[in-house]
């Protein structure tokens, strides 16, 4: 199998504990969680260590009278104690509960955050930042945030399609992308590195691959980042027959060239995509025989994808890829 | 055909014909609950082959066991199956066999609309699976439902699901439903009309209290599901928009409506787990069970409160801050009555002389298992807990906790104990506890890790899944698990046909027991009961064997 051979590869090895966040409110979700597990860890010890009693205690042993032992229809106190304990310990979560919330579910960007359009479609993720004028899919770069030099990420979500939902484990939480519905999600991380997520809810055949990557970057690399994007991308002449190729075929429909006639919105934004580490939605790496790969058979790949096989002879493949491999 | 159908000379030995034609044909409470019961297995044979194909493509990262597409399928057909095709003919078999029996009646309310009832429930399940020869097209292969047990909008709408397995799975679980809320009916109204005399409301045996509070929650939880389905048909074929997002529906309220069918629907499948608990305990505890009032208090408000939970299922979909957090408190709540139970279910263990038969043993294993699904309920009711961990394995653990853990064992439970009264016979002992053991253990390899896997941040409904992520070991120890799992369900099913002819006799009390139900032989005769009885407490054989000392002065 050859082309499962290319859908492998060095993928970053990588746990996303949520017992190991890195932003504010991964944090805060930590925290509330031990309490609860706590509080639950106990609560099972108590009914464990009486069944487990009862089991040891009570169990009818062979040399019994076989009469049968006094029998006890309840008692009120007791009743009463049962019921009161577990209540004080519902209110005491639900106070930590509804406070947590107040804290996390924040729907207001204040001014100095970062705001990045999220969309979801079938099986890919699209990044849009309208202060800078940029999109770009899959992968989203975010700069760090520190309490001297404050800049949290707003992430508002939106569905081209059917439900999905946006989840980084370790930036903390998640949040559905529903149609017709405007969802926020913030993040607030002062540790630099590299995060995985995925979608997390079911949203047709592919599903299971709709990975995603989120970088966090320092403010200086994050601005580098930034003026990459922005570019404008130069006419390579030497990669003019696979530019043309894609100008003609299909390709346009669905793919966007920033500068190009190329704006079709179907398909994830093209523009800088050597710049991104994974194709079709973290399904292999973006190197050049993965591309090719894809290119020649995205079905193969990814089975049931939106993007249907080309059928470009050999030569054509070879243009587009040399031409794709130059959107640095 | 030799001679009209139905009469048999005492020569000619019975065709296999006329009994066929006998079953099908029958209004015996007896025998439709037995055939609810087949029915469950029957179909459990099923989601548990759907859910088998998706551990073996799960076992190992980066498999193609299944393509994506089948994946879904199968994923989308075991929800489906295990809920409504093993669960409710499981509660439906176990009450329409018992409670005539328990309240001292000779049959249902309405014996032929009983079993009306389930026969529409059965054609509902063979429909849904029916798709698998023509969902899509004309008997195109392969193409059941992929679109989820709860079948969200839009992915269930004509834009995002074309062909014909949506509306399979509509219609299936709609006619199934419908037969559903006819045998609900028929059960409330055989409790409040048919009692025997002397069994007023505070003598009702615990498991028909609980039995009833079930069925009014099927009537009142089965409405806004079918109305949600004559919706979404409506968007498929009439053009409506209720649903259809890109005419401006809205994909928020096919949730509500279908979590509040769903929520209720998961206690009305424990509730039975708790009915069953709360014969046998008391019974192999040899203790009047403790608290009996408080039992049905916690029942009631059971009911009650799960109606009012259902947002905790939509925590993550956008709803408000104040929203989430009344449902987070609604649910938080529940645990109260629940873990009353817990607590009752002990006290009646407590000071007795507990014997460790098979009915026992299982129910001990639910005592630990339950508990857990509970706890983990409880962190899943803290709503940021839920933001992480929501549609992630650690919640595919929590509700198989409940619902094998829970209802699953109990129904094993109850089947070691009500066995000998149906067939006469007792189940064995030694198949039994290799059953039990087995089961005890693969159930526990295949579900434990899920909370590990969930942690490590796996999503639900994945077909596959790269490597380096931590999740490979809890995978494969999952699947492992359900081999195990497997062997065990195996002696099980060897023991139902084992014994049901070489098993030892029962007599009609094999296990001393207190309800009515074992008053009469084993098997019940056609009528139940020569005479029909009359009782003064709420456990008349106690009294029976124990003049001395009766339950009614106590009481
Ligand atoms: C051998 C036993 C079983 C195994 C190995 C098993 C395994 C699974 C697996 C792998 C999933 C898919 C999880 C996902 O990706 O979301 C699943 C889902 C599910 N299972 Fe089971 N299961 C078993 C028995 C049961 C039983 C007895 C019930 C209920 C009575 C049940 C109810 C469900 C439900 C409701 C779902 C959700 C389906 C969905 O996400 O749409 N399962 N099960
Ligand atoms: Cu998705």
């Amino acid at each position: 199998m050859p082309l499962a051979a290319v859908a492998e590869g060095p993928m970053p090895h990588q746990y996303s504990n949520i017992f190991d966040p890195v932003s504010v409110t991964g944090h805060q979700i930590k925290d509330i969680s031990w309490f609860v597990i706590g509080i639950c860890a106990l609560i099972f010890l108590i009914t464990q260590g009486i069944l487990l009693w009862c089991i040891l205690k009570f169990r009818a042993r062979p040399g019994d009278d076989g009469r049968d032992p006094p029998q006890i229809y309840g008692s009120t106190p007791v009743e009463v104690a049962w019921t009161i304990v577990p209540m004080i310990i519902v209110v005491v979560l639900f106070l930590a509960t509804a406070r947590t919330i107040a804290e996390i579910q924040i729907e207001e960007p204040p001014e100095e955050a970062l705001v990045v359009d999220v969309v979801g479609h079938r099986w890919w993720w699209e990044f849009k930042y309208p202060e800078y004028g940029i999109t770009t899919a899959n992968e989203l770069h975010i700069p760090t945030s520190t309490p001297e030099n404050w800049r949290p990420t707003f992430l508002r979500l939106l569905s081209q399609d059917v439900i999905h939902s946006f989840w980084v484990p370790r930036l903390g939480g998640k949040s559905d992308v529903v149609p017709n519905k405007e969802n926020w999600l913030w993040y607030d991380t002062p540790t630099a590195g590299m995060y995985l997520g995925q979608c997390a809810e079911y949203c047709g055949t592919q599903h299971a691959h709709m990975l995603l990557r989120v970088y966090v970057h320092t403010p200086d690399e994050f601005a580098v980042w930034v003026a990459d994007q922005q570019k404008a991308d130069v006419e390579d002449p030497k990669v003019a027959a696979g530019r043309e190729l894609f100008q003609k075929t299909a390709c346009i429909n669905c793919h966007t060239l920033g500068g190009t006639v190329a704006n079709g919105t179907y398909g994830p934004d093209l523009s800088h995509f050597m710049s991104r580490k994974t194709l079709g939605a973290g399904v292999a790496l973006n190197t050049p025989e993965n591309l090719r790969a894809w290119i020649e058979d995205p079905q193969a790949l990814k089975p049931g994808c939106r993007m249907p096989n080309m059928k470009l002879t050999e030569l054509e493949v070879d243009h587009i890829v040399d031409y794709l491999l130059t959107l640095q | 055909m030799d001679g009209p159908i139905g009469t048999a000379s005492e020569t000619a030995p019975v065709s296999r014909w006329v009994t066929v034609h006998d079953w099908a044909t029958t209004t015996d409470h007896k025998k439709l609950g037995v055939m609810y019961i087949g029915a469950a297995l029957f179909f459990f044979g099923f989601g548990g082959l759907e859910a088998s194909l998706m551990r073996i493509q799960l076992a190992f990262p980066d498999l193609q066991f299944l393509a994506p597409e089948t994946f879904n399928r199968m994923m989308t057909m075991h929800g489906t199956t295990m809920v409504f095709l093993v669960g409710m003919p499981m509660l439906f078999g176990s009450a329409n066999y018992l409670i005539p029996l328990q309240i001292g009646c000779r049959d249902l309310a309405f014996p032929r609309l009983n079993s009306m009832g389930f026969w529409l429930f059965f054609l509902g399940g063979c429909l849904l699976y029916f798709s698998f020869l023509g969902g899509d097209g004309l008997y195109g292969a392969g193409t059941a439902p992929d679109v989820g047990w709860f079948a969200y909008a839009p992915l269930t709408g004509k834009a995002f699901s074309r062909g014909n397995s949506t509306d399979y799975w509509i219609l299936g679980i709609m006619v199934s439903g419908l037969g559903s809320t006819m045998t609900a009916l028929n059960l409330v109204t055989t409790i409040l009309c048919s009692r025997c005399r002397g069994m007023t409301f505070s003598k009702l045996p615990v498991f028909t209290w609980i039995m009833l509070v079930d069925f009014v929650l099927v009537l009142v939880a089965l409405t806004p599901l079918t109305a949600a389905q004559f919706m979404l048909l409506f968007d498929r074929f009439l053009g409506s928009h209720f649903f259809d997002t890109q005419a401006g529906g809205s994909a928020v309220l096919w949730q509500h409506f279908f979590w509040i069918f769903g929520h209720p629907e998961v206690y009305i499948l424990i509730l039975p787990a708790f009915a069953w608990a709360s014969e046998i305990i008391p019974v192999f505890s040899r203790k009047v069970i403790f608290g009996y009032s408080m039992m049905v208090y916690a029942t009631l408000s059971i009911g009650f409160i799960s109606l009012g939970v259902w947002a905790h299922h939509m925590f993550t979909v956008g709803l408000s801050p104040s929203a989430n957090t009344f449902f987070a408190a609604s649910t938080m709540l529940i645990a109260v009555p629940t873990g009353l139970k817990i607590f009752n279910w002990l006290a009646t263990m407590w000071g007795g002389k507990i014997r460790f038969e098979l009915p026992m043993l299982f129910s001990t294993a639910f005592l630990c298992q339950f508990v857990i699904a509970g706890l983990t309920g409880i962190m899943l009711s803290v709503v940021p807990f839920d933001w992480q961990l929501s549609d992630s394995y650690f919640v595919v653990a929590h509700f198989h906790y409940v619902l094998i853990g829970g209802l699953l064992f109990m129904f094993f439970a109850a089947v070691y104990y009500w066995y000998p009264k149906v067939t006469g016979r007792m189940l064995s002992r030694k198949i039994g506890h290799l059953h039990f053991w087995i089961f005890l253990v693969g159930f526990n390899l295949t579900f434990g890790p899920m909370h590990g896997s969930g942690i490590l941040g796996m999503p639900r409904r994945i077909y596959t899944y790269d490597a380096g992520r931590g999740w490979d070991i809890f995978n494969l120890m999952a699947s492992i698990g359900v081999a195990v799992q497997a062997i065990g369900i195996l002696f099980f099913v060897w023991n139902l046909y084992w014994s049901a002819r070489n098993g030892e006799e029962a007599g009609d009390d094999p296990w001393d027991a207190w309800t009515l139900e074992w008053t009469t032989t084993s098997p019940p005769p056609a009528y139940n009961f020569e005479e029909l009885p009359v009782v003064h407490s709420r456990r008349p054989l106690w009294d029976r064997k124990h003049p001395e000392d009766p339950d009614w002065k106590y009481e």
